[in-house]
Order: C-alpha cells, then structure tokens, then sequence
C-alpha cells in the first residue's frame, strides 16, 4: 500500500497545478460572491456554474484537530496532526499541521499554508502554525 | 401516514441474531443467511410466507448484488430483493424501505437482513483501510486520517465550544460496559471505570483505545409486516411509531456545525410521526462508534440541552438503575460491532426487552424505545421509535 494520491478530474486540474506551483486557489461564485472548496462545477451555495479561479491568501484558523497516534497505515507514520482549517476566504478545508508540537496546539490559532510532494505529479498544501498573525513571534 | 410511511401501521414480528464478538466458523454471507432464516423461524413463519430480503453489503466480503447472492444461498426467490447500503444508518434506513415497499405492494412480509465479519475475515489493518476509505479521496484520504481522528475532530470542536472534558466522554463507555456485563453475549464483560478509559491507549486525541467501538463478527434480522398481520405470531408485535431521517453532508471537512447534527431532523421526524417527546421514551438505544457521537446524538436527540451532554452522561443517568437506560446490551463499545450492521444489535436488543425476554438486564415497564443509527461521520441519521402494548 502506498499513501493515497489524488487523481485530479479536469474540474480539480487547476487546484492541482496552483499547489504544485506553490500557490493556494479557490473557485469563487461570479453570480453570488461564495468562495468555495473543494472544486466543483457548481457553486454549493446558489448552484450557478459561473465560478472563476482566484488566488487565495494562504492564511486561516484552526477549526479543529487531533494528533493521530495510530497511523491508517504503514505509510503514515504517527504521530501526525490532522485538522480542518477555516480559510480567511471562507471554506474550510482538511490538511496536516506539520512542524508543530502538539501541546502547543489550540483551536483559533492561525495557519499558513505550505505545500509537499505527494507523488511525482501531485503536490498537496500541508499547515504550519502562523504566530505573527496571532500576536506572536513569527 | 406521513413522510416515512410507518406510522403505527407496521410491526416487527421477528427477529434473530448470530454468535457474535468473534465467530470465525461463518462467513459474512453465511452468518447472513443464518439471522434470516432464525429471524423467520423466530416469526413463527415459513420461508414461503416471506416474500421480500433487504441486505446491506458486507466490507469482508463485498459481492455485487448482495441480497441477491444471500437468497441464492438460501434456495429461495423472494419477490423483492434489494442491497441497502448508507453505511451505519442502513439498519433503520433498510427498515423504512422495507415499510414503505410493503406499503407500495412490492411484498407483504420482508426480512432485513445484515452480517459481517470485520474481526475475522480482515486484518486490523485491512478493515481500518477499508472503513477510513469514507473519507474524501481527494481531499482526505491522502492526509491519514482515521476513522477515530474523524471523530476527533469532532470531539475537540465539542470540548472548545462547550466545555466537554475527556472524562465525561469516558463516561458514555462506562455506562455502555456496565450493561455489557449483565450481557451473557457481549464481547467485553469486565467492569470498566472512567480512570481505564483515561488511561487506555492513545488513538487519536482526545479520544482512547476504550472511547473507540469494538470490531466484531456477528449478524442480526428482523422481519416486518403490516401490522394487521402481525396478530397471530409467537411473540409480541413490536409496532413501529415513528421513523425520521436527516443528511447533512459526506464528508466530515464538509460540515456546516462540527457538533450539532442531523439527528436534530431525523429525531424531531420520528418524534412528530410517533406524537411522543424524549420523555415518553423508555429506552434509548444510541449509536455508539465512539464516545462522542452517543454524547452528541443525545443532545440532539432531545434528552438533554445542547452542550450539556457530558454532566447527563457523567449523573449514571444511562446506567443501570438510571431512569433513561441506554444501550441495555453494552453497545457497539462493549457488545458487537461488525460494521454497517452494527445498530441492527440494538434494535434486536430494544425487542428483547420490549418482549421481557431480557434477563438479568430487563427494564420494568418497557413500553417505548427509541433507536438510533448513522451513517459516515455523523453524517446521514435514522432514528425509529417503537412501541408495545401490554
């Protein structure tokens, strides 16, 4: 078995290829404003499929997390922190916190995005816990 | 007759489960086949007078048209046959189906069947795959998230929002092992305290070794038909009062609230159809996959205010003696969980004492009970409430 990799539709192409050049998109709505994760050929909030690509700031909060002790897999080796992430755009998205003790992990701390190989084609955005936007030391 | 077509009009005349805990002699299609002829037997019935089989699919043994190969091992050609498959919640899901194909003459008397054998026919690693493939291939999976870490997250976003502590969760699988050890049957019998849960293994924080439901063999049916049918069994009619669903979403990164679910609709559906309150309920039998899911479903289910699940849990009020028993055979943490058939043990349970034929564990004066399942991450909800007259 190997870590699962995503086998991105023609939808998911452009998120896939913004991750692997280091940058963070969403779908925004053209009809009602609703920015939106994950892709899709509709917008989830007014169904319309006028929706446009646009960089996204890269920053968020924790919305939840938990540190996984027993790994799916002998691919994921544990501990590893696994959480939603409250985008300033909007939509909340699961990824990885990486580079982060544990302990010093709370619900409302703000992220920033990094990104990781995955596979050879596919590069994912993984967290890292963003102090100076919560008053800290960057 | 409202939307799930229950309503009082159907009974449950039968029922049966297999060995359960670990049971290597059967496969999951055989431990099927068993539960649906006993559940027949068990109805005072003969397989021709049966002419519908509603299945889910077993993880170990996966197989296209499920129902079908079931009823082909039997010898039998039922006139309905139909594979259900939403997960967790297919057990009362299945059930409304089956009402509501009565209801629509596709059959007169259905058996809804389930078996699977996560225990015996996967390896551990094998059947956590299986389970975590519930999550987004996309937009999930490739992080290594678990089925616990799934209810992680929900257990941390409850904790923050309202104060939850770690113990109190512990409570819910204190109060499910209590029963269990009134149980001759359950797969873990010993007494457990709030400080073992504490101090059993970490899995995915907050929640422990002993927060998680077990993984079991086993295979449990019922049979149903209307109820004006149901006047010349062997036992007691169970009578099906209400029934409700609710769906909110797949996927957990997709929840609009991480700790109010859709079982808010799918109990106030049940209640409404059955024109009873939480207080009219004499037994809850809860889905207990892990600890905070059976904290949130009681929230949301009515028996207490939202937020205030962990101080009802932790006043014993569940437990034996308590004036809302729960999960009376020990639940998925402490009796059975196969998998998707995991809430058909509670239902078979709810009969059992809606019958007396509990035992040692029999509730006094058994006149309502409600039973709840779901699907995903507290994603899709069946709750049924049933009623017997005395």
């Amino acid at each position: 078995m190997a870590k699962p990799v995503p086998r991105p539709t023609p939808t998911e192409q452009p998120f896939y290829d913004a991750c692997a050049a280091g940058k963070l998109v969403l779908q925004r709505c053209h009809s009602c404003g609703h920015a939106l994760f994950y892709p899709r050929t509709h917008c989830d909030a007014c169904h319309s499929d006028q929706l446009v690509w646009e960089d996204a700031s890269g920053t968020g909060t924790i919305a939840t997390y938990t540190v996984v002790r027993r790994g799916v897999s002998a691919d994921f080796e544990a501990p590893y922190v696994i959480a939603l992430i409250d985008l300033d755009e909007g939509p909340r998205m699961m990824s990885q916190i990486v580079g982060a003790d544990p302990d010093g992990l709370a619900v409302g701390l703000s992220v920033k995005v990094d990104f990781a190989a995955w596979s050879e084609d596919i590069t994912l955005p993984l967290f890292r816990l963003h102090p100076a936007l919560d008053g800290g030391d960057a | 007759m409202s939307v799930s077509g229950l309503g009082g009009e159907f009974a449950l005349i039968g029922m049966a489960e297999s060995a359960v805990g670990i049971v290597p002699d059967k496969s999951p299609r055989e431990l099927c086949v068993q539960v649906t002829l006993d559940a027949i037997e068990d109805a005072g019935l003969t397989l021709a007078e049966v002419d519908g089989l509603i299945t889910c699919n077993a993880f170990a043994e996966p197989i296209m048209y499920h129902a079908e190969a079931v009823a082909e091992y039997i010898g039998w050609q039922p006139r309905h046959c139909v594979t259900v498959n939403t997960g967790g919640g297919t057990t009362f899901m299945a059930l409304n189906m089956a009402a509501a194909a009565i209801h629509a003459g596709m059959a007169d008397t259905i058996v809804v069947a389930m078996g699977d054998s996560l225990r015996s026919f996967m390896t551990r690693e094998q059947a956590m795959v299986v389970q975590s493939s519930s999550g987004h291939p996309h937009y999930e999976q490739p992080y290594g998230p678990t089925v616990p870490a799934y209810y992680a997250l929900i257990a941390r976003a409850h904790m923050h929002q309202f104060g939850t502590t770690e113990p109190q969760f512990a409570e819910a699988a204190v109060s499910c092992r209590a029963w269990a050890t009134q149980h001759p049957k359950a797969q873990m019998r010993d007494p457990i305290s709030v400080e073992d849960v504490m101090n059993s293994r970490a899995i995915a924080d907050p929640l422990k070794v002993l927060d998680c439901s077990l993984v079991s063999d086993g295979g449990a049916a019922v049979v149903i038909t209307r109820k004006d049918r149901a006047k010349d069994g062997p036992h007691k009619a169970i009578t099906l009062l209400g029934y409700g669903e609710g769906h909110a979403y797949e996927h957990i990164s997709q929840a609009k609230d991480l700790t109010t679910s859709a079982a808010v609709q799918s109990g106030q559906a049940a209640y409404a159809e059955a024109g009873l309150t939480p207080d009219d309920i004499n037994l809850l039998q809860l889905y207990d996959c892990f600890t905070p899911a059976l904290l949130i479903q009681i929230e949301d289910l009515g028996f207490c205010g939202k937020g205030e699940g962990g101080d009802w849990l932790a006043s014993g009020i569940s437990r034996p003696g308590g004036s809302k028993p729960m999960n009376t055979h020990g639940g998925m943490l402490s009796y059975c969980h196969p998998g998707n058939p995991g809430a058909m043990f509670g239902l078979t349970e709810a009969i059992t004492q809606m019958r007396g034929d509990a035992g040692e564990r029999q509730l006094p004066n058994m006149r309502t009970a409600l039973c709840h399942a779901q699907g995903g991450i507290m994603s899709s909800h069946a709750t049924i409430i049933l009623g017997v007259e005395h």
